[in-house]
């Protein structure tokens, strides 16, 4: 505890680091795997080629993958781009699954009846079959915000700076509370940020929350 | 007025749901089509709003090829009901209702006042509208979906089985509010339904279909149970069954209406009209 009074700051700036690193891959994840998704739930062909695609994506392995990355890229390997584009390849190969079944999740008759009432496609999507995947969507983002935010201090072994360093300098050092602080404000973070996505889950879909 | 004009519809798989069927739905009328699963009912009724598109032949609205008009706004100009209502989930009541205004780009306070005025029309009290569809109870939900189908004010309402999964007396319940609303709308209106009870309730107009939309009979609920056309339409009817035989049975407090089995049906009220058609 003494160690974590001592060096509130430290653990303040790299909380900040860890979040600018995470939040901008969550984001994009979501962001990118929606449109693959709807493809992988559109077209029949689609679906296994996507999924076995993001599944196999899932599989390299996270330090090589940025270690290798900058070569490709052209970015520095220290370079937060660099971590955060991995970072997404990652959300994505989570989230396209999620996203093709929370669209597949939204129920048929209600498709059909928009549709009778006079949607136009694009209206369809956006304002009936986007809103009623969304519980199955958030439960998806909630475990690629978690795995992410988990992740990210993979990257610490680079000299990337963010909770994780404090893990790695603490190993190294031999100061056990610094290793215990890094574990557990990386939980503590993922847990804030998950809840956070729950909250936001409520506010923009209220009628997932009344008494049946 | 909706007119089929020997229209056909196949699929790439060979099947054929409906082969030259000709018919003429009247303005401000009912027509039922009442026929078996799979006889290609629901296949014509989504025929007028373009959500099936015919192989051949054409349909009329009055004087309007559906097939030139797009089906969007076409769509957005027909009421349509469907079972188990179809109401979006994740919007209130009131929302629901004003749907089709809204996508019309009516002003949402405009939109509201006229889904309230629906609402009571449908007989659904105001505090129902800040309600979630799966708060209501399934008859209130198809009542919603009535009024919905009403919110544009179109000239057509297509009903495809609205009533067939709420339980009997709710059911017989919706039927009367769909006179009573018919009574002083006069839409016309196409519905679609296999309960040969249901059709006779609500027809002024009953087409009798057969497998691939044949026409087995038309006519007036009267005309169909009096003078049925062939052994399929008497079968349907279950005149075969004696289902529609009625036999009377004077007692010292009034005279009872008996079934084929000798139960009670119901009971006699006073003279029956002389119907000039029967």
């Amino acid at each position: 505890m003494t160690w974590v009074l001592a060096n509130l700051q430290l653990i303040g700036s790299r909380t900040v680091s860890h979040l600018l690193l995470a939040v901008p891959a969550i984001v994009l994840s979501f962001v990118l795997a929606l449109p693959l998704g709807w493809i992988a739930n559109r077209f029949r062909w689609s679906r296994a080629t996507l999924l076995s695609a993001a599944g196999l994506l899932y599989a390299i392995p996270s330090l090589p993958l940025f270690v290798v990355l900058p070569t490709i890229l052209g970015f520095g390997v220290r370079d937060r781009l660099n971590v955060i584009v991995a970072l997404t390849l990652y959300g994505i190969a989570l989230m396209v699954r999620s996203a093709a079944d929370a669209l597949a999740s939204v129920g048929a008759p209600v498709v059909l009846s928009s549709t009778a009432l006079g949607y136009s496609a694009a209206s369809r999507f956006f304002q009936v079959e986007l809103p009623l995947a969304g519980p199955v969507l958030l439960a998806g983002l909630r475990v690629v915000a978690v795995s992410t935010i988990s992740l990210v201090t993979v990257s610490s072994l680079l000299g990337v700076d963010n909770l994780g360093l404090l893990f790695v300098d603490g190993f190294q050092r031999g100061i056990l509370a610094e290793v215990l602080t890094g574990i557990v404000a990386t939980v503590l973070l993922a847990l804030i940020v998950d809840g956070l996505l729950v909250l936001l889950g409520r506010l923009l879909m209220p009628w997932t929350a009344v008494r049946r | 007025m909706i007119r089929f004009e020997d229209v056909s519809k196949s699929y790439p798989d060979g099947t054929e749901a409906v082969r030259g069927f000709t018919l003429e739905a009247p303005t401000g009328c009912t027509t039922v089509l009442v026929g078996s699963s799979g006889c290609g009912k629901t296949t014509l009724l989504r025929m007028v709003n373009r959500m099936v598109d015919p192989t051949s032949g054409i349909v009329w609205i009055d004087d309007e090829n559906v097939a030139e008009v797009p089906p969007v706004p076409l769509r957005r100009r027909i009421g349509y009901v469907m079972q188990n209502a179809g109401l979006l989930p994740h919007r209130l009541v009131i929302d629901n209702i004003a749907t089709v205004p809204l996508l019309n780009g009516v002003p949402k306070a405009e939109a509201h006042r006229r889904a309230s005025e629906l609402m009571e029309l449908v007989g659904l009290e105001p505090r129902m509208g800040k309600r979630y569809p799966d708060q209501l109870s399934g008859g209130q939900q198809q009542r919603v979906g009535v009024a919905r189908g009403l919110a544009a004010d179109p000239n057509i309402l297509l009903m495809d089985e609205p009533f067939g999964a709420v339980d009997p007396l709710v059911r017989a319940d919706l039927q009367a509010e769909l006179l009573r609303i018919q009574r002083e709308l006069h839409k016309t209106i196409l519905f679609v339904t296999h309960d040969i009870a249901e059709a006779l309730a609500l027809g002024d107009q009953i087409v009798i279909l057969a497998k691939g939309a044949r026409i087995a009979q038309t006519g007036t609920p009267q005309e169909v149970v009096a003078e049925p056309a062939d052994s399929f339409v008497a079968d349907f009817l279950g005149l075969g069954r004696g289902s529609l035989d009625l036999h009377l049975r004077e007692t010292p407090t009034g005279t009872l209406v008996l079934d084929a089995h000798g139960r009670p049906a119901g009971r006699l009220v006073g003279e029956s009209r002389t119907d000039a058609t029967a």
